[in-house]
């Protein structure tokens, strides 16, 4: 007995540490070294792999456009209910004004309208026509400031009247875009909406523009905010530079033409008083959406909540119908075909078996392309096939098959391309049976077939088990031998993925139909996993 | 045990027909391999003009060493391999061109070969049920089948839920349940440990006797060849060297082959002086000249191998017996082994001459160094081919 165990405290190694600490510190080292194995592929697999399927499932949901374009609308928005005939009032629109102003010199503005033209067909334009038209909206204002006093459209004036005078001294002649701007002490609190719209103004214009703010005429954004200023604020406190045209502005306001926004909306585009074109922009305004999900499967986000999309737009759902039921006869098929071909390699003699390995594994070795299009070659119209049918009196000349462009090209071809993922684990499971468990059967007095179903066969399932997985992974997923061979009726989900991913650039579209595969295979394996048991899958 | 209760009233009948083939090469056997070769390559020849008659009731052994041809002929027997050359007959018939499962031969394989994803029960009532025996006796014969070798009690376990003397037992049971006139054993031993197997043997023979089966017993473990059978065929290079009950076999071999490969042996080379009847004169390569009896040398002037066995030596004089020859030897190695002392001397040149003693009381123990004289009886020693 070690003095150790004598005592009721943790066992003590020889050094008088716990054993356990001791043990520990003896398969860090281990670990640490196992871990630095691993670690090229595991930053690897993370880097190029979690990461841009977090980023994808990310993607499906996110929806920050609206939100980031038009900050003031949103907000404005949030108490205006779509359901109600009522148009919204003008703080919206006012709001509006401004988001879309901004949005249409940053030209962010046919981003959202593309964005938001997935959910309503018509409001692209509708936003590209408004950034065009809202600078007229604002230049009633600056014309009016002009006719007043032609200092209100001086850069100068302007750099002097709003920005700090250090600022404004050295900016003065300075080279682009000149020192960064700073807003004169108390403007703010005399004029907020003026300061606030022209320090965005130098903002935008050092930063994006990279021009000198003190060079430059304000929008006229500005001139539609000192508007506002001069009507609600009391200015007679004021006494710095240019406080006489101020003054001399605030007496004259009350005879400017002012349109209300709402109605120069309306004039503009009728669209900006449909409650629907509205209801787009209120239902996206959240940071994240269920409509890609929706639509992908075959629903929609309306402003009155979510519906049915219609007859002729609804294709997702039969697309991934279609996907999961060729999917299933493909690796029917390859069982049929592969089952007796793996049965051969496992039986024969190892000089024949491995000459048969080497045809099976012989796709391997030519390009996924190359196989695919071979396969146009034999099937089409005017192909191989078709020529020896003709050829041979079976078929006549009208008669000529059609046996691509549609879901049979997609089959026979891609049966053909995922056969050796069948082959090859059933061949690795097959070659572990000993052949004395037939022998046994038959000398019990099975004949041969009842050897095989009865003992043979119940010993391969998990080979049929783990090649029917590996195929129907591969082919859920399949892209460029439906996209060759599949037609318009044999393509699979995954072709309108990659559409959307590099035609119709609707990522998000494409994000939430991938997550949906994803959930797919994963639920499938799930499910396979509790009938069948993935212990019984054997590789190898 | 009243398994196949009727056979077992034949039985001391067959086994005495079994008996008396023994020693008559006849073609009326049970089992019949008459002048049989194969060859699997068609470049060598496996096994070599094979003749061989096994009578019903008979428990006979194919003991030989690995490669020597025993699975071959067994899987001829069984119908998994075609003979290349001669005829196999079973029950008087030639069955050649039977297939496996109509030849109604039982066989134990050395892997147990129990179907993985059956249970006990299914592995048993297989056999039952492709032979279309209603559910009802299918049960019942398996249960009887299942209590013949103590396993009732495991009617639902897997295989890979048996320990290997379990799963050994219920290969036994279902090589036996569809009651085959004959049974065939592939190694079936092998696997288990050595005090296991010792019982396994003594359960098979006496299961065997008991039934009345016709059994073809495959092994390379002498002890086990010469512990279990009526008869022992000694295979070597695709012949049988031997066919004799095991007596004979280790007490007359008839070749060096069969004195090595049976029991230990101790070999002096030499040339026959001499040969008069029953005995022979041998001149040892060192010039001792002993007597010895003639098994294959036919003429003075053959050189031979004499084979002597350890336990036939005696160096008690008190103990030697009339007649014996004795020799000078000096003692090299002694070793105790609790039942007996084995003992390794110098004789006539020979450096590895061993010698067994019982260890009884009055026995004296020997020491390295020491000068004995040894003696054997001529009718021990036997002169056989070189
Ligand atoms: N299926 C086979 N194909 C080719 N050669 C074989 C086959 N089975 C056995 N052999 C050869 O035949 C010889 C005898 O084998 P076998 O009958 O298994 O001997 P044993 O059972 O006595 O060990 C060996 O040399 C072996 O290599
Ligand atoms: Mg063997």
């Amino acid at each position: 007995m070690s003095d150790a165990s004598d005592t009721n405290g943790p066992v003590l190694a020889a050094d008088g540490r716990p054993l356990k600490a001791s043990l520990n510190r003896a398969l860090r080292k281990q670990k640490m070294r196992a871990l630095m194995l691993i670690a090229p592929l595991l930053i690897f697999v993370l880097v190029a792999f979690i990461l841009p399927i977090a980023d994808m499932l990310f993607r499906s949901v996110e929806n920050t456009i609206v939100r980031d374009t038009l900050p003031r609308t949103v907000v404005a928005m949030s108490s205006w209910n779509s359901d109600e005939a009522e148009t919204p009032d003008e703080a919206v629109y006012r709001a509006l004004f401004i988001d879309v102003f901004l949005a249409s010199e940053a030209k962010t503005h046919t981003r959202l309208g593309s964005r938001l033209n997935y959910e309503t067909t018509g409001i692209s334009s509708l936003f590209r026509q408004s950034g065009r038209e809202v600078g007229d909206m604002a230049e009633v204002y600056e014309d009016q400031f002009e006719d007043l006093d032609a200092r209100w459209t001086e850069d100068v004036f302007w750099a002097e009247f709003m920005g700090d005078p250090a600022w404004f001294a050295q900016a003065q002649g300075a080279e682009d875009p000149g020192p960064t701007f700073v807003l004169k002490d108390g403007i703010s609190d005399v004029l907020p909406k003026t300061a606030d719209a022209y320090a965005t103004f130098a903002n935008f214009v050092q930063v994006e523009d990279e021009d000198n703010p003190a060079a430059e005429d304000p929008w006229a954004l500005v001139h539609a905010m000192l508007y506002e200023d001069l009507t609600e604020q009391d200015i007679s406190g004021y006494d710095g530079f240019g406080a006489d045209l101020l003054a001399d502005a605030a007496a004259a306001v009350e005879g400017f033409e002012a349109p209300s926004y709402k109605s120069s909306f309306i004039d503009m585009d009728e669209d900006w008083a449909s409650p629907e074109v509205l209801g787009t922009i209120q239902a996206y305004s959240p940071p994240f959406t269920p409509g890609y999900f929706l639509k992908a499967v075959d629903m929609q986000l309306t402003p009155d909540g979510i519906e049915a999309q219609s007859e002729d737009r609804a294709i997702y759902l039969k697309l991934f119908w279609r996907t999961v039921w060729m999917s299933l006869f493909i690796t029917g098929m390859t069982i049929l075909l592969g089952y007796p071909v793996a049965f051969l390699l496992a039986k024969l003699p190892m000089r024949q078996s491995s000459l048969l390995m080497i045809l099976v594994l012989l796709p391997f070795w030519t390009s996924l392309l190359v196989r695919t299009s071979a396969w146009k070659v034999l099937l089409q119209q005017q192909g191989v096939i078709n020529d020896l049918l003709v050829w041979s009196g079976l078929i006549n000349e009208a008669g000529r098959l059609v046996m691509i462009n549609n879901q049979l090209g997609t089959i026979i071809a891609m049966t053909h391309i995922l056969l050796p993922f069948m082959i090859l684990p059933l061949y690795s499971v097959m070659a572990t049976i000993p052949p004395s468990y037939v022998r046994a059967a038959k000398s019990l007095g099975a004949t041969n077939w009842v050897a095989f179903w009865r003992v043979y066969f119940p010993q391969s399932v998990p080979g049929i088990g783990a090649g029917s997985i590996l195929v129907f992974i591969l082919a859920i997923g399949y892209y460029i031998t439906p996209a060759l061979v599949g037609g318009t009726s044999g393509i699979f989900i995954s072709n309108r993925i990659a559409y959307h991913i590099s035609s119709s650039l609707n990522w998000g579209l494409a994000a939430a139909l991938g997550s949906i595969l994803l959930a797919a295979v994963l639920i499938l394996y799930w499910a396979y996993d509790r009938i069948v048991g993935i212990d019984n899958v054997k590789l190898g | 045990m009243i398994f196949f209760g009727q056979k077992k009233k034949n039985d001391i009948t067959d086994r005495e027909k079994g008996c008396l083939l023994a020693d008559t090469e006849t073609n009326d056997g049970f089992v019949v391999f008459d002048r049989v070769q194969k060859s699997y390559d068609g470049e060598t020849l496996v096994v070599k003009d094979l003749n061989l008659s096994i009578g019903k009731g008979e428990f006979l052994t194919m003991l030989g060493p690995s490669g020597s041809g025993k699975t071959t002929c067994l899987m001829m027997l069984a119908g998994f391999e075609t003979a290349t050359h001669g005829d196999i007959l079973l029950d008087g018939s030639p069955i050649n061109n039977i297939p496996p499962h109509k030849r109604g031969v039982g066989m134990v394989f050395q892997n147990y070969a129990l179907f993985p994803h059956m249970t006990v029960g299914e592995n048993l009532s297989f056999p039952l049920e492709v032979r279309k025996i209603a559910k009802s006796d299918r049960e019942s014969k398996v249960t009887r089948a299942l209590e013949m070798v103590q396993m009732g009690d495991f009617l639902n376990r897997r295989p890979a839920q048996l320990s290997g003397g379990q799963q050994q037992r219920i290969a036994l049971a279902r090589a036996l349940v569809f009651e085959p006139d004959l049974v065939l054993m592939d190694e079936p031993l092998g696997a288990l440990d050595k005090q296991l197997r010792e019982h396994m043997q003594f359960e098979i023979t006496h299961l065997a006797h008991e039934l009345g089966l016709t059994t073809v017993y495959v092994t390379h473990d002498q002890t086990e060849a010469l512990t279990m059978s009526d008869r022992v065929a000694v295979f070597d290079d695709g012949r049988i060297q031997q066919l004799d009950p095991p007596d004979v076999l280790y007490e007359k071999p008839k070749n060096g082959f069969v004195a090595q490969f049976i029991g230990e042996n101790n070999t002096l080379e030499g040339v026959v002086k001499e040969i008069k009847g029953d005995t022979c004169v041998i001149a040892l390569d060192d010039g001792e000249v002993i007597d010895a009896t003639p098994v294959n040398v036919s003429e003075v002037g053959q050189r031979t191998t004499v084979s002597i066995r350890p336990e036939r030596v005696e160096y008690n004089k008190e103990r030697l017996q009339e007649g014996a020859h004795t020799l000078k030897a000096e003692v090299l190695e002694f070793i105790y082994m609790g039942d007996i002392f084995r003992t390794r001397l110098r004789v006539a040149g020979s450096e590895n001459f061993i010698i067994k003693t019982r260890n009884a009381p009055d026995q004296e123990k020997l020491k390295p160094g020491q000068q004995i004289e040894i003696g054997w009886l001529p009718s021990d020693c036997r002169a056989l081919d070189v």
